[in-house]
């Protein structure tokens, strides 16, 4: 008898279930409203994304690649758009982006507070560090759980989901970014009598920013790698294609949206670094 | 003459058990044994002190000696552990969270060691800082930002970055910063330390002539005695947290109070710090134009010198005498008027003794001191400069 025996058995999913039964129950219109919330928010984006041009999207994006790079990324950046849109994708895409600026704006209104926090008070960093260690090895795959348990199916479980994968970086790069904003000048914000909004709001958080601009990038090249996880709870967009693709060994369907993702990604990752970079200060 | 800031038994110790501790600092357990025992730092032990108001007060001592500890509870960036500090008459250590801000926003001015500029801030909006925090319109503290980067002589800089600027200049848009504020006291950390030794040079003669204008309640912190004893009007020692002596400049050169004192005095390049007031004593004798030259050969031979200072009535000086001249006019019957000789240098009280060397040495004649009036106020031999130059 090698095997464990089978008297011992603990079903904690039977603990878990009845929290999240409870969890709906008792607070089931807090998630309605939040559920809801972020809906309302995703379509706005989405609209405003579809409402924009063809034409003049390659155009903003070449004229940002030509300003934070140079002529050639920004041409580079346009062709590869161009070539997205050529595989009919152009409307998934806008769906993909919508999900992935969603989740970052999201990531941002968790993530800048918390970082702060954990600047701030020692204690709050030591209790939230090692959950995020925690978080950043763990299978992106896992996050789908606790959305379809709260969300159900859908894009707001699918905003959750990649918010809560996305968020880490920029924890970390904000709590990195006020921590290492020299101890003087600090003080001197202090010296002339600055509340501590006032220096948190002056000095701390411009002083950060170009950290937290770092931050911003990965968390959101970290909602763009999501996107073909989440479609497996029903989001819609490329992730949806490339899942597709897989299921019906549709080799070429995989490959086009597979590759538009990946222009998707180099663009967004270019680009965001690049207005990243602007927010340096002479040295 | 008002006192501004009265400091009175203030003690700051670093680490958990401050309250504690404090009772075994004031058995006069030494800061080792305290660091030794309990892990705590002695910061400031005892401190005492008062500043008048428009004084220049320096504090020095040698690195870790609690000088910034110190100076850093005026304005309470560091907790008080136990004392007083009035400013005004007003206890700021019992200060609440508004009353404090409030003090900082108003009263006091810090200028930092290593600048600590604001470097996402424009040259201007660092000067306009503490306005800005005050509330101040944008348009109006511009107007005052700007005045205070002319007076700091940084005009045309308003619009660069911190960082693009030379350490002295940087130090000067720290000034301006604290200036533009217009506090009635303004406390500075070391704030040419980190400039090299000619800008730093500059950098002192500026702030004596804008202090001049300004009359503010200036505490100075450094670790170079010499810079100390140039700009202080009265100069408190540190050591180990504790004020060894306080003094006028030349008062801790004369009397140094201890061994540890000395040492820092001996250092020290007495030239630039002595007077001629402090080395110039009364002429054993002086006589007065009514008299003749008999009378001046009389007092030389009494004091048994060559030569002899001629005043007038009011002890305005007219000129010197030597014993070879009164001599032959005694014989050729002329008058005391006539053998006046003028080559000698006068120079007034306040001249500093590294001026006066060439000329204590060289001349023939003693250095007359004289008043505003050109009153004879003493006179300065050539040992008296050099024996001050050794002792
Ligand atoms: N925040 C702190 N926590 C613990 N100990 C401190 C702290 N700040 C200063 N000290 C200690 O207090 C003592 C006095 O330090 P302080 O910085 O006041 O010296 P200083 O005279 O300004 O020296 P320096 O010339 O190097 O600036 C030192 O022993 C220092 O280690
Ligand atoms: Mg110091």
């Amino acid at each position: 008898m090698s095997l464990f025996p089978e008297t011992l058995r603990l079903d904690l999913g039977i603990y878990v279930e009845r929290f999240v039964k409870w969890l709906t129950v008792n607070y089931g219109d807090v998630f309605e409203a939040i559920s809801n919330g972020v809906l309302a928010f995703l379509l706005q984006i989405e609209k405003l994304l579809m409402w924009v041009p063809w034409w003049m999207v390659l155009g903003i994006v070449f004229i940002v690649g030509w300003r934070t790079k140079n002529t050639r990324s920004g041409f580079t950046f346009a062709v590869l758009l161009f070539l997205i849109g050529t595989f009919g994708y152009w409307k998934l895409m806008m769906m993909t982006l919508a999900i992935v600026l969603t989740s970052v704006v999201f990531s941002l209104l968790i993530g800048v507070p918390i970082g702060i926090l954990m600047a701030y008070n020692v204690r709050v960093s030591v209790v939230i560090k090692p959950i995020l260690d925690a978080m950043q090895t763990m299978p992106s795959f896992v996050y789908l759980i606790p959305a379809i348990m709260l969300f159900g199916m859908g894009k707001v479980p699918g905003v959750f989901a990649t918010t809560i994968y996305a968020v880490p970086p920029v924890i970390r790069l904000t709590r990195l970014g006020i921590h290492r904003v020299p101890k003087e000048m600090v003080e001197a914000a202090h010296s002339y009598g600055s509340s501590f909004w006032q220096t948190l709001i002056k000095v701390e958080l411009p002083q950060a920013l170009p950290t937290i601009m770092t931050g911003i990038n990965q968390t959101t090249m970290m909602a763009l790698s999501m996107v073909v996880v989440t479609s497996m709870i029903g989001v819609k967009g490329l992730g949806d294609e490339v899942l597709i693709g897989i299921n019906r060994l549709d080799i070429g369907r995989g490959f086009n949206s597979g590759i538009s993702i990946v222009f998707m990604a180099i663009i967004i990752d270019r680009v965001s670094q690049g207005i990243a970079s602007r927010f340096k200060y002479p040295e | 003459m008002t006192v501004k800031v009265k400091v009175e038994n203030l003690y700051k110790i670093f680490g958990r058990n401050s309250k504690a501790v404090l009772k075994k600092v004031k058995n006069g357990v030494s800061k080792e044994k305290i660091f030794k025992e309990n892990g705590h730092t002695v910061g400031v032990n005892d401190a005492s002190f008062e500043v008048n108001e428009g004084e220049m007060f320096v504090i020095m001592g040698l690195s870790g000696s609690g000088k910034s500890t110190l100076i850093r509870c005026l304005n309470l960036l560091n907790k008080v552990t136990d004392g007083k500090i009035y400013v005004d008459g007003e206890n700021v250590v019992e200060y609440n969270k508004a009353q404090l801000r409030e003090y900082r926003q108003k009263k006091v001015g810090m200028v930092f060691q290593h600048f600590g500029l604001f470097t996402h801030r424009t040259v201007l909006d660092n000067v306009a800082y503490g306005l800005e925090i005050k509330g101040i319109s944008r348009e109006k503290r511009y107007k005052i930002a700007k005045k205070t980067l002319d007076t700091v002589g940084l005009d045309g800089w308003a619009d660069s970055y911190p960082n693009e600027l030379s350490g002295g200049m940087q130090q000067r848009v720290g000034l301006a910063r604290a200036l533009a504020n217009d506090p009635d006291i303004l406390l500075m950390d070391e704030p040419f330390s980190a400039l090299d030794p000619l800008i730093r040079r500059e950098m002192q003669q500026e702030l004596l002539d804008l202090q001049s204008d300004l009359k503010k309640t200036i505490i100075f912190i450094t670790h170079d005695i010499n810079e100390a004893f140039k700009l202080g009007d009265r100069v408190a020692i540190m050591k180990d947290g504790i004020i060894e002596q306080i003094g006028m400049p030349d008062e801790i050169l004369a009397n140094p109070i201890n061994e540890y004192v000395q040492n820092f005095v001996q250092d020290i390049d007495r030239t630039k710090i002595l007077q001629a007031r402090n080395v110039m004593f009364k002429p054993s004798s002086i006589i007065s134009m009514k008299d003749g030259p008999k009378i001046a050969i009389k007092e030389m031979e009494q004091s048994g010198i060559s030569s002899v200072f001629v005043v007038d009535k009011d002890r305005k000086l007219q000129g010197i005498v030597t014993i070879d001249d009164a001599i032959k006019a005694v014989k050729e019957n002329r008058k005391l008027k006539d053998i006046l000789i003028h080559d000698y240098h006068t120079t007034n009280p306040d001249t500093y003794l590294q001026d006066l060397i060439p000329y204590a040495t060289e001349g023939k004649y003693p250095i007359a001191v004289l008043d505003e009036n050109e009153r004879l106020q003493g006179i300065i031999v050539r040992v008296s400069v050099l024996s001050s130059l050794v002792s």
